[in-house]
């Protein structure tokens, strides 16, 4: 399936620069204008004059020798820019998913043990609310609230202005630890904070439900009964024999919100102005770069790709109902 | 034998289907609201002329960034404020509430006739055509919604109308696998083959006989996605990739008010509440309807 899937996207990416309006060469030569000799001779450097079919099995080639094209704007290889941008929205990720997680399964595994109470009911509306918000108006409230109001948390960026540290690994938590330099680290922190709350808004409300109704289909079956009657203590019960198999639902869920939190990162990135890939994709767009274009799309789509296959594998070792046999 | 039929429907009627629907989906208290705040978008879209107090394009250069009615510095004159060229925001959301709304009922109904006829043939035909089918829906469903829009967008141009036709491509997917996964079990059943042997065509036997059997996923994925697609097209709206200023689309009209976070926090506030608000009553709605329409949860 994983080939087939790529496949059809190198088809997407590779479409849409032959369909975008115009001719890329003009947009590379610019509004100063261009020879028709010239014109002929970018043509046939860019492979343009030959069939699509050859183009396109050029594209793949190169995708497969790690090249995706230079950025009209900045000359610089795609992987390359992406590959420094990308840290930046792994760490945003990371902690948008840890938040979420912290956060939705004890409210999901708590509401489903009190079912019907009065926190069950708030986790079921907090969650529908929570799945309906547009995240780019959420973020905008919270640095309303926030960061206008109140002044705790600045209002975007990965770092202040103040301080200036090398980027060694991208990620700006690990950098500012390295760097010795007094306040870097609770600066990051703070930058840190409220993207990741709004960025794992949606998947927190998604795996709180899931854990809930995962948890309420277990809690029903036969071994949960004898368990308890063997006389083992509720929390045993509920967290080590009911949990383990709600849980495979609900690590499917947390693999699928991977790509919903990559598209989130997108709409995160331009609020918090957040030097990501989300954010450079929003740019690129808008700038008309489609080689940036074409390979951040298929590099992120790579990357829900694998991560869903990373989900897929997992199953095997928390359901061993389900190991693939060798 | 026909008497005692009689006098057994006598005893215990069976509701008539919508009746019984009805009672199922006014048990959810949170559905009802939902249809409640959808009835009350809908009236207010179709009267958005005669209700909106001002026009959604007119700019008072007198009143720039005018507060709400209840705040010091605001008027009657314009109950929510407005923005920063001095526009109304009351009659831009509420003109707003039109093209959201709008934007909902033509991305399910390009979605829901393409993925049914999709989905039925491919479940009906199948063989290779089906396998063709759905390998390119999985594709499509690999990708981020979000992402494959914003690419759709790109090639065709930022305006509403691509954005709609992205989103509608975007939520395809999952209107041809309902589709397919219920004509597959319906077709096996005994009354499609009766009419088969009747000698129903395959015309006849996918969209008259199997269709309307599969209608009630297919409902309920309809209001859900009516959420969805004002949700993103509120979002491609926001990055500038939906509809352009000054169109009052509701994603739109947040796409410059970061800069107005410091000074006029209603810019900021209130589309995003009308978006919060409509697409959360769809959420409902459609949650309540799929209670109702489900045949397993019935008691």
């Amino acid at each position: 399936m994983i080939i087939p899937t790529f496949i059809g996207m190198t088809l997407l990416t590779f479409a849409l620069i032959h369909l975008v309006p115009g001719d890329p060469v003009e947009l590379i030569a610019g509004e100063r204008g261009i020879t028709p000799e010239r014109h002929a001779i970018l043509r046939a450097e860019l492979g343009l004059d030959k069939p699509l079919i050859v183009q396109y099995g050029n594209y793949v080639w190169d995708i497969f020798h790690g090249n995706l094209g230079k950025s009209i704007i900045t000359k610089q290889p795609v992987f390359k820019e992406f590959l420094t941008l990308f840290p930046a929205t792994m760490e945003l990720s990371f902690f948008a998913m840890i938040f979420a997680i912290t956060l939705g399964l004890p409210a999901g595994i708590i509401a489903s043990v009190k079912r019907g109470s009065f926190f069950d009911h708030s986790v079921m509306g907090l969650s529908l609310a929570g799945y309906s918000m547009p995240i780019f108006w959420w973020g905008l409230l919270m640095i309303l609230f926030f960061s206008v109001f109140l002044g705790w948390t600045p209002v975007s960026g990965r770092l202040s202005a103040l301080f200036w540290i090398d980027a060694d690994t991208g990620f700006m938590l690990i950098d500012t630890l390295k760097s010795n330099e007094k306040g870097t680290f609770i600066s990051a922190v703070r930058h840190l904070i409220l993207p990741s709350i709004v960025l794992g808004t949606i998947p927190l409300a998604v795996i709180a439900r899931m854990t809930r109704s995962a948890m309420l289909e277990v809690l029903t079956e036969d071994y949960v009964r004898t368990a308890r009657a063997k006389g083992l203590s509720p929390s045993r019960v509920i967290m080590i024999h009911a949990l383990r198999n709600a849980l495979i639902p609900v690590i499917t869920v947390i693999g699928l919100q991977t790509g919903v939190l990559l598209a989130g990162a997108i709409l995160t990135e331009t609020i918090f102005a957040w030097p990501g890939v989300g954010k450079w994709i929003v740019e690129s767009i808008n700038r008309r770069d489609y080689p940036a274009v074409q390979g951040g799309i298929l590099l992120i789509s790579s990357l829900v790709i694998l991560v869903n296959l990373g989900v897929d594998m997992l199953y095997g070792v928390v359901n061993p109902r389900i190991r693939y046999n060798k | 034998m026909s008497e005692s039929l009689s006098i057994e429907s006598h005893s215990s009627a069976p509701l008539h289907p919508v009746k019984e629907f009805w009672l199922y989906f006014c048990e959810n208290k949170g559905a009802l609201v939902g249809l409640c705040f959808i009835i009350f978008i809908v009236i207010v879209a179709l009267m958005a002329h005669y209700i909106a107090p001002h026009g959604p394009f007119e700019q008072y250069r007198d009143a720039i960034l005018t507060p709400p009615a209840w705040m010091e510095g605001g008027t009657w004159t314009y109950p929510l404020g407005t923005d920063d060229v001095g526009r109304d925001m009351l009659s831009r959301l509420i003109h707003g509430a039109r093209l959201s709304l709008l934007v909902g009922a033509i991305v399910v109904t390009i979605s829901l006739a393409a993925g049914i006829l999709l989905g039925i043939v491919s479940g009906y035909v199948g063989g290779y055509l089906e396998t063709m089918i759905m390998r390119l829906m999985d594709i499509m469903l690999a990708l981020p919604s979000l992402l494959l829009a914003m690419a759709i967008v790109t090639i065709l141009g930022p305006s509403l109308e691509n954005a709609i036709l992205a989103i509608a491509v975007v939520i395809l997917p999952h209107y041809v696998r309902l589709t397919r996964a219920a004509a597959i079990s319906e077709k096996a059943k005994d009354y499609v083959t009766a009419s088969r042997v009747c000698g129903a065509g395959a015309f006849r036997l996918m969209f008259i006989v199997i269709l309307p059997n599969c209608m009630a996923p297919l409902i309920v994925q309809a209001t859900l996605s009516f959420s969805t697609a004002i949700l993103d097209a509120a979002a491609l709206g926001f990055l500038g990739m939906g509809a352009q200023p000054p169109i009052p689309e509701w994603g739109a009209m947040l796409a410059n008010a970061l800069q107005f976070v410091q000074r006029a926090w209603w810019v900021v506030t209130f589309p995003g509440l009308a978006i919060f608000f409509t697409v959360l009553a769809f959420n409902l709605a459609g949650d309540g309807l799929r209670d109702a329409l489900d045949p397993k949860l019935k008691r």
